[in-house]
């Protein structure tokens, strides 16, 4: 079983992610589910996301407690949150990030999710979208392919600058 | 066609398909998405039914209720203290025999407030003659609501069912739905009692102490009945569906000496225990209960039980636990894990297993006990 788990702020899509990436991972005719952590949400505050991938159908509910990814959305929550807890030997992160980070003993893949969607004009309510651009991002780490995560982001937006942002996403980041 | 879905939306979709001439309901944490998916799909025109937004969950039962006399398909959604709420309802409705179905996400009981999961509050509607089902994914959510229908419309069952699940555990979490075009599996409704509304007429409703026990006992006997009726329905679901219930999922039972009884979402990672233990060389099995009213016939018999209760009956025990204690005639472990939430993970249930003592009680995460 391949566990995920998605850190980013109240409002940022980080439960849309977690979906669309459960969806992606159903069309590869794997077994996925996703769930959010529900605590006292706020707009703004940092909150986490999980998302299970496996071929036998799932039946743990409880936390992802080690998980093998962690995908951050939001690189500022890391001033507070530690976002490599849990993380398995060698696991490997995803940063949504214009700079390129390291971390000791994990697999760092960066790639900027925010000046994708800025390029591709994909804002809504003065914030850009990172849940639809991340998927390509993960295609590219393998997690799924990529015409699941464009079939599972048409599913769900008919934008069409949703699946090239993902397109975008996959191009830009060297994995 | 297989979609990602919640426990909330599965429960909506099945809803749809049912198709309830009337839905009656009052929004609350963590249910809202039932009732608000139904009523998008009402007001999109997706749905023909009418939506009757109620400002109490005793008028959503109420409202259920006058629509059901009169013979109609019905459905509601609630939680917790909304369930609560209706408690005064809820026992009318059996009463007066109508199969009205209900969604209850299982929510702790404030205070302390708190909105996740726990089994207490449907567990205060047990008596009221109620038929309740627990699931534990968001396709069993789905396949149970649709069967609900059947088996409450039942002409030998006639009483309304309530189909629990998690708060948030299930009713948030997204996993696989396989849907399905129902066609004829849920009859016509026909309700022999129906009110003619053409011809309206009063009766005085008293029934004095030479008849009122005759009609307690017509629920009783329903309620026998209706355990051939969920067979019935559960063997044909699973002949035109492919997918196959019962009374309790049982996992790797057929040569276990230690058997873990559970309810919902804990039922199911308890299986994931179960692998575990049995690597470990105990030859355990997981018996997750699915339908609590009727109370299932249980073969235990020679086996060590340990039952975990997400409930309590306060100055007695878990109430799943003891409800099998005096069913079964048999002693038990008692674990109360998960109230209000709790983590409990399958390390943990492994953990309640190896740890086991017959006849003693054991409050998950609680030090300070005897």
């Amino acid at each position: 079983m391949f566990e995920i788990r998605i850190h980013s702020r109240g409002g940022q899509g980080g439960v849309t992610a977690a979906r669309l990436l459960a969806t992606a991972a159903l069309h590869d005719g794997k077994y996925a589910t996703a769930c959010p952590f529900y605590g006292a949400e706020r707009r703004g505050a940092p909150v986490v996301s999980f998302v299970r991938i496996d071929d036998h159908p799932i039946k743990v509910y409880s936390q992802i407690r080690d998980p093998d990814l962690v995908v951050v959305l939001d690189a500022s929550v890391m001033e507070t949150v530690d976002v490599l807890h849990g993380l398995k030997k060698g696991g490997r992160v995803l940063i949504n990030s214009a700079h390129t980070s390291e971390f000791a003993g994990y697999t760092t893949f960066n790639v900027d999710l925010t000046g994708i969607a800025l390029k591709e004009k994909l804002v809504v309510a003065g914030s850009p979208i990172l849940n639809t651009p991340v998927l390509g991002a993960l295609a590219k780490m393998g997690i799924v392919t990529v015409d699941s995560a464009k079939t599972a982001i048409r599913g769900m937006f008919t934008d069409e600058r949703n699946v090239k942002a993902a397109e975008a996403a996959f191009q830009e980041m060297s994995a | 066609m297989k979609k990602i879905a919640t426990g909330n939306k599965a429960i909506a979709e099945a809803v749809k398909q049912a198709l309830p001439e009337v839905v009656a309901a009052y929004p609350i944490t963590p249910q809202t998405e039932i009732v608000e998916t139904i009523a998008d799909y009402v007001t999109s025109g997706q749905m023909k039914s009418r939506y009757i937004p109620v400002e109490s969950e005793h008028s959503a039962m109420a409202a259920c209720i006058g629509a059901s006399i009169t013979g109609v398909r019905t459905f509601t959604a609630t939680s917790a203290h909304g369930l609560l709420y209706m408690h005064e309802m809820t026992n009318w409705a059996a009463g007066a025999r109508l199969p009205i179905v209900m969604a209850n996400v299982n929510r702790s009981l404030g205070p302390g407030w708190n909105i996740w999961a726990e089994h207490t509050d449907a567990m205060q509607e047990r008596d009221t003659g109620w038929l309740q089902v627990y699931v534990s994914t968001v396709q069993e959510a789905y396949d149970t609501t649709l069967m609900a229908f059947r088996i409450a419309e039942h002409n030998d069952v006639l009483l309304p069912v309530m189909v629990n699940l998690d708060g948030f555990s299930l009713s948030h979490i997204m996993q696989p739905l396989d849907t399905v075009e129902p066609g004829d599996f849920i009859p016509k409704i026909h309700l022999p009692h129906a009110i003619d509304t053409k011809n309206p007429t009063g009766y005085g409703g008293l029934t004095g102490p030479d008849q009122h026990f005759r009609f307690r006992w017509e629920i009783e006997r329903s309620m026998r009945d209706s355990e051939k009726v969920i067979a019935a329905t559960e063997k044909d679901f699973a002949k035109r569906f492919g997918r196959s219930y019962g009374p309790t999922e049982n996992y790797r039972c057929e040569d276990a000496d230690v058997i873990l009884i559970a309810m919902g979402t804990l039922g199911k990672e308890a299986e994931v225990a179960i692998d575990i233990l049995r690597n470990e060389g105990i030859r355990a099995g997981s018996m997750r209960l699915r339908w609590f009213r009727p109370f299932p016939k249980l073969e235990l018999a020679g086996k060590e039980v340990i039952v975990i209760d997400r409930d309590y009956s306060f100055g007695y025990g878990g109430i799943v636990a003891h409800e099998i204690m005096a069913k079964c005639h048999c002693d038990v472990f008692s674990v109360i894990a998960g109230l209000g939430g709790q983590e409990v993970t399958y390390d943990d249930i492994a953990e309640f297993v190896r740890k086991r003592r017959i006849g003693d009680e054991f409050w998950f995460g609680v030090t300070n006990h005897v």
